[in-house]
């Protein structure tokens, strides 16, 4: 008796809808459609100089490429997060605050109007790298090794991170005025396109590569769905746990460059505000499941670029930035009711319902 | 009813999809009796008990109390605690942040306010009454395991419950603290309450019960006094042989001759956190051997020490005659120990994966972190197994999870093929396949052996172990209780080994 | 086994074993406030002498005390609700856009405040005890739509000129015998907001709810372990609704004292406030596991972190982010305690049941 395999299902539009990325690309499309219907002129894109002289192109759409950027990078570090310990990182705000506080200190030493960089650029990322990510360990360490809830962990990273923010710098806000800095969050002389849409394409190249060349998803994915089987088949759950978070951090450290690079200085409780929510939403909307295991890191960044596209919506529509957030909670509201099991075995009972007097008219 | 009994169970039918649980089953018990309810995995013990207590509805037959005429509906855990049947369960399932005290009374008491002096006076009197020594203010988690649980019969007690179900209450006390309990349970018997004592331990039965009823196979096999069966007769009864039952070994596939003196894994008193007692072990190339007892006598327990499972105590291990540490699970595989596990969906099969990554994962963890196998590789690796072994699955992507329980079992241990070890351990690997599978598997792991493996095969069945393995290693209420080998290998060796106690 | 020694000694040692995680924890945190406060008193003296600086905290923090008696509520049954801060701006707003752009009174501000806090336990209680969802997620969203609406019902902060409100905030409660003198040699009498008799009443009001009433203990043995209090009987959902609904409710009056305090509506009013609640209550010897927690301690939580800010700004480290960093320090310290504590109980807890069933 041969097992015979069968072909697996090769109806592409079926198979897409079942597919995890359906959920975002199903947003993208409603917020397009919507934009379209409001006001078609969402979409338009200009060609003009900024004030450096430089070609730019601009618009909404622009836009949400640009900020879109900064949190795709994000809900990459997220998602690990997310699929091996099944719960959230809220501190990556206070975090982000960490690391451009640090990389401000490298660059201006303790001027706060420096002429000239105290160090390259280069070694300043560095530096802030290397911060953010001890401070992404400081959480894995609470949640791989005190085995605590890594919401409730990271809420302390969240309590103080922008009051240590502040302390690296006393309190000051340092400005950088070398115009390189700028490129960063800005523009790259002659290119139109925003950099950090740039550095998000080196982040997704370098992320695939990492998924394709290591077991890091494998790894991962099976520490979230089953830990007691993962150590018996040789893992160490609480080291895989705690990578991630320190991945995590790194992403904190790209992010918080391309965000004081923007400004050329900070902010410490403007920068980075609510960025954890969105990053949040970023990865549910992904259709990754908030409590861990497989994930799609595919999705999660088309998610974060939705998530920016419903933003900039907002904002069209003269949102302010303090009441945006209650339309993303109703947002997350939604999502997460929605994929409640509870409320999942309701509709499918119901659905049933639904279908039932159809096969018994057949019946009769 | 039978004069005197104040429980019975008449005919009582439970079946969930496709399998019959319980056929026809009765049970009978009496005024101020311990009872004993005995049988190996899918005898219907746990079945049983839930259907008598309103966690399942019964397909058909009767319960009838004492205290009630006609028969009784017992259609939720209130239903049956109202009608005085109590549960004290294995895991403790009381509040350990509450005092003693409290954990008895909760959600007890009357009305919306509480008044702590009064509670504490009568949970005070009630625990020097059952001399219960724990001052009733204590909270419950700092008491040891065994005052938690008799703080739990305590409150049963206290609903004046005619019928107490002790599931496995013994199996985390120590010997001085199983005498305690016992001690509770004959004063309980005293005061004429009906006692279920679900256990495996042997000695224990036949050290406190009056009765013992034996389930196999959803059926009841009978129901006995303590003093008409020895032990032996008990466990034949459990397991289903007759004591004159001879099954041969056939072995149509050749011993591996080679080496067959050169011990592949030895070990010496090791033990692991999880309470066997240190055993010495020892297994050699193309070898197969057993482990054997009853459910609950540590087989699991040893093999988990053996692979670094279980946290590893004390004891000292060689490999090929070289000594090596194996404190964890990897050590073990890098050393070329592979071991399926008993608790297929807990210790596994990692649900949400594909087949394919479910069989690859021991080989790639094994092979390291910057070495993954290309998807065609994978899939390779995956179809090859997924033939060998007749794995019926839909795709390689397809979640394990929504495998057939057997074809599940079959992925595992193509996983653990894959590893090429040269130790196998196999942990009921037959449990809830079909039964020409499980021929398979039986040859396939001789033939296994011919090519060299050395493999240890556990299994509820002995048939099975008797078919296959050259050496059988006994054991009883956790510890090594005897070795057979060549022609000590039968059922009634087995049986009387088993057993041990009064020879007859 | 009883040895001869020095009977205090043996005394003390065996209540504290004797003494339950939640009592045990409430003790270490009274006695670290008690003993702050005697350091500030000798150390740095200048105005900790006075009676009215332990007053003026009461004062500073009333709305604190409140929300944190909700959060401990929470914590207890073994969830967490960060809205609460948001709460308190949405209160703070709303009703300050009631009374100065309305014309209203200020009872029904009042109830406006109460009606929110309602309706924010409400949904969120639904949505953790009969959705199942995971309480942060629901609450983490509750935070961010209520910071949302305080921006959308008004923009800008701004202070409440409504008269009866402002005779209201200004009102003084004196106390007697313990004035003292200011800068000019006048005698002050010392003083209280009703905030803080308000939430003083609460303190009293929760106490008596967790420790005498049937509904109380069943927080306890849901946060102790949700499985057996199922099994035991325990109404398991609606004792979750229950503490997420009473904890909104809090929220509601808190924000109202808040507002009471501040005298406007802002949208950046009880920024970090959750945190600082959940602080308190875990210094206050709330477990974050649930099961253990004391009201008490909560209120000596509220004190203790509010003491450690006040002495850290007389140090002369003024800057914002100290208080920040000094908060998250001390929760830190009192967490790994806590759990030092918890498992050095349950190892001897062990050792002393093997000596007792050796010794027989």
């Amino acid at each position: 008796m041969t097992g015979k395999l069968k072909a697996p299902n090769t109806n592409p539009i079926g198979s897409l809808f079942r597919h995890q990325i359906f959920i975002p690309l199903a947003a993208l499309i409603l917020l397009v459609l919507f934009n379209l219907i409001a006001d078609p002129s969402f979409f338009q894109i200009t060609y003009g100089h900024n004030s450096a002289g430089n070609p730019v192109l601009s618009g909404n759409l622009m836009t949400i490429i640009d900020c879109g950027s900064e949190l795709a990078i994000l809900a990459i570090g997220m998602t690990l997060v997310t699929a091996a310990s099944g719960g959230q990182d809220i501190s990556v705000g206070a975090a982000i605050a960490i690391a451009g506080s640090v990389l401000l200190r490298v660059l201006c030493g303790s001027e706060s109007r420096p002429t000239e960089l105290h160090a390259p650029i280069f070694v300043a990322f560095l530096v802030s790298c290397v911060v953010a990510m001890l401070f992404g360990a400081f959480n894995g360490i609470l949640v791989a090794g005190f085995k605590i809830q890594p919401m409730v962990a990271t809420l302390i990273l969240f309590t103080a991170g922008r009051s240590i923010a502040a302390w690296v710098n006393n309190n000051e806000l340092p400005i950088v005025s070398e115009e390189s800095f700028t490129i960063f969050g800005g523009y790259i002389p002659g290119i139109p396109i925003p950099t950090p849409f740039f550095i998000a394409l080196i982040c997704f190249a370098v992320t695939w590569a990492v998924l394709k060349f290591t077991n890091l998803r494998l790894y991962i994915q099976s520490v979230g769905i089953n830990e007691k089987t993962s150590r018996l088949n040789g893992l160490n759950p609480a080291v895989i746990k705690f990578s991630t978070y320190v991945l995590l951090g790194l992403c904190v450290a790209v992010a918080a460059l391309i965000k004081v690079s923007r400004l050329s200085t900070i902010n410490y409780s403007v920068i980075a505000k609510d960025i954890e929510m969105d990053a949040i939403l970023a990865v549910a909307l992904g259709g990754n499941s908030l409590s861990g295991g497989k994930f799609n890191m595919g999705a999660s960044i088309l998610g974060a670029y939705v998530i920016q596209f419903l933003t900039t919506t907002l904002y069209k529509f003269d949102v302010q930035s303090d009441a945006l957030s209650a339309y993303k909670a109703i947002v997350v509201i939604a999502l997460v009711i929605f994929s409640a099991p509870v409320v999942r075995e309701k509709m499918a009972a119901a659905w049933k319902k639904l279908r039932a007097p159809k096969s018994i008219r057949h019946q009769a | 009813m039978r004069e005197n009994s104040i429980l019975e169970m008449r005919g009582i039918y439970k079946g969930f999809a496709g399998v019959q649980a319980l056929q026809n089953v009765d049970f009978t018990l009496c005024k101020g009796e311990i009872h004993a309810l005995m049988g190996e995995n899918g005898a219907g013990k746990s079945t049983l008990i839930k259907v008598l207590t309103g966690v399942y509805p019964k397909d058909a037959g009767e319960i009838y109390l004492n205290s009630h005429s006609g028969a009784v509906q017992i259609r939720s855990p209130q239903d049956a605690q109202r009608l005085g049947i109590s549960t004290v369960y294995q895991e403790i399932s009381l509040c350990p942040n509450l005092s003693v005290a409290e954990n008895i009374f909760l959600a007890r008491t009357k009305g919306k306010t509480i008044s702590w002096k009064t509670m504490n006076q009568k949970a005070g009197a009630l625990l020097d009454s059952l001399g219960i020594a724990v001052k009733p203010t204590q909270q419950l988690g700092s008491c040891s395991i065994a005052v938690q649980q008799m703080v739990a019969i305590a409150r049963a007690v206290d609903m004046e419950c005619s019928v107490l179900i002790l599931d496995e209450p013994t199996s985390s006390l120590d010997e001085s603290e199983v005498e305690k309990l016992f001690l509770l349970m004959r004063q309980l018997k005293a005061r004429g309450v009906g006692i279920i004592f679900v256990t495996h331990f042997l000695d224990q039965v036949y050290e406190v019960c009056d009765k013992i009823t034996v389930l196999r196979d959803g059926t009841l096999v009978g129901e006995y006094e303590i003093a008409e069966l020895p032990r032996v007769k008990l466990v034949a009864k459990m397991l289903g042989k007759e004591l004159d039952d001879m099954a041969d070994i056939k072995n149509d596939i050749p011993v591996y001759h080679k080496d067959a003196a050169a011990p592949v894994y030895e070990a010496e008193g090791i033990w692991s956190i999880e309470g066997i007692q240190p055993f010495d072990f020892h297994i050699n190339r193309g070898e197969v051997n057993g482990f054997t007892g009853l459910l609950g006598s540590g087989r699991s327990e040893c093999v988990r020490t053996i692979f670094g499972a279980d946290k590893v105590m004390g004891g000292s291990v060689r490999m090929d005659g070289k000594p090596v540490t194996i404190r964890k699970p990897m050590d073990a595989m890098k050393h070329g120990i592979a071991y399926l596990a008993e608790d297929r969906k807990r210790d596994g099969i990692v649900g949400e994966l594909s087949v394919r990554d479910n069989i690859i994962l021991a080989l790639q963890v094994k092979t390291g972190f910057f070495k993954p196998f290309s998807k065609a590789k994978a899939t390779k690796f995956a179809e090859e197994y997924i033939k060998l072994l007749d794995i019926k699955t839909a795709s390689v992507h397809t979640p394990i999870q929504s495998l057939s329980g057997g074809n599940q079992q079959k992925v595992i241990l193509a996983r653990w093929l894959l590893t090429k070890p040269k130790y196998l351990i196999l942990d009921e690997p037959t449990r809830g396949i079909d039964v020409g599978t499980k021929v398979d598997i039986q040859k396939l792991v001789l033939k296994l052996a011919s090519e060299g493996m050395s493999v240890t095969f556990i299994s509820s069945e002995t048939d099975e172990m008797l078919r296959t393995c050259s050496r059988l290693i006994v054991m009883r209420d956790r510890k090594v209780v005897g070795e057979l080998s060549g022609a000590e290998l039968t059922q009634s060796a087995i049986m009387n080994t088993i057993a041990g106690g009064e020879k007859e | 086994m009883a040895q001869t020694g020095s009977a205090n000694r043996f005394g003390l040692r065996s209540r504290i074993r004797n003494m339950s995680d939640t009592n045990l924890l409430t003790s270490i945190t009274i006695i670290v406030f008690l003993v702050m406060y005697l350091c500030a008193m000798i150390f740095l003296q200048k105005g900790f002498l006075k009676p009215q600086t332990l007053f003026n905290i009461l004062n500073a923090n009333a709305s604190l005390i409140i929300l944190s008696c909700g959060m401990s509520l929470v914590m207890i049954t073994g969830g967490i609700d960060i809205s609460v801060g948001g709460v308190t701006a949405l209160v703070s707003m709303c009703c300050a856009v009631y009374l100065d752009y309305h014309g209203g009174h200020v009872v029904g501000a009042i109830l406006i405040a109460l009606g929110i806090g309602l309706l924010f336990g409400l949904i969120q209680g639904y949505l953790v005890a009969y959705l199942e969802i995971q309480p942060f997620i629901v609450t983490l969203a509750g935070m961010f739509f209520a910071r949302g609406m305080t921006t959308i019902v008004n923009t800008n902060p701004f202070n409440v000129a409504n008269e009866a409100f402002v005779k209201l905030k200004e009102t003084r409660i004196l106390i007697p015998f313990l004035g003292s003198y200011n800068k000019r040699g006048v005698y002050v009498d010392a003083y209280v907001e009703i905030g803080v008799v308000i939430a003083l009443l609460i303190v009293a009001v929760m106490f008596v709810l967790l420790k005498w009433t049937k509904t109380g203990r069943s927080f306890y043995a849901v946060g102790g372990n949700r499985q057996s209090a199922l099994m035991l009987g325990v109404n398991v959902r609606r004792t979750v609704f229950l503490s997420h609904l009473i904890c909104g409710i809090l929220a509601g009056i808190g924000g109202f004292v808040y507002f009471m305090h501040v005298g406007s509506g802002s949208a950046s009013h009880a920024s970090g406030a959750e945190m600082n609640a959940i602080a308190s209550s875990i210094i206050g010897g709330t477990m974050l596991t649930g099961g253990v927690g004391n009201i008490i301690g909560t209120l000596f939580g509220v004190l203790s972190l509010a003491l450690i800010q006040n002495i850290v700004s007389s140090v002369g480290l003024e800057e914002a982010w100290w208080t920040g960093i000094t908060i998250a320090a001390m929760l830190c310290v009192f967490l790994i305690v806590q759990s030092l504590i918890m498992s050095h109980r349950k190892k001897s807890g062990m050792a002393e049941s093997e000596q007792q069933s050796r010794g027989g």
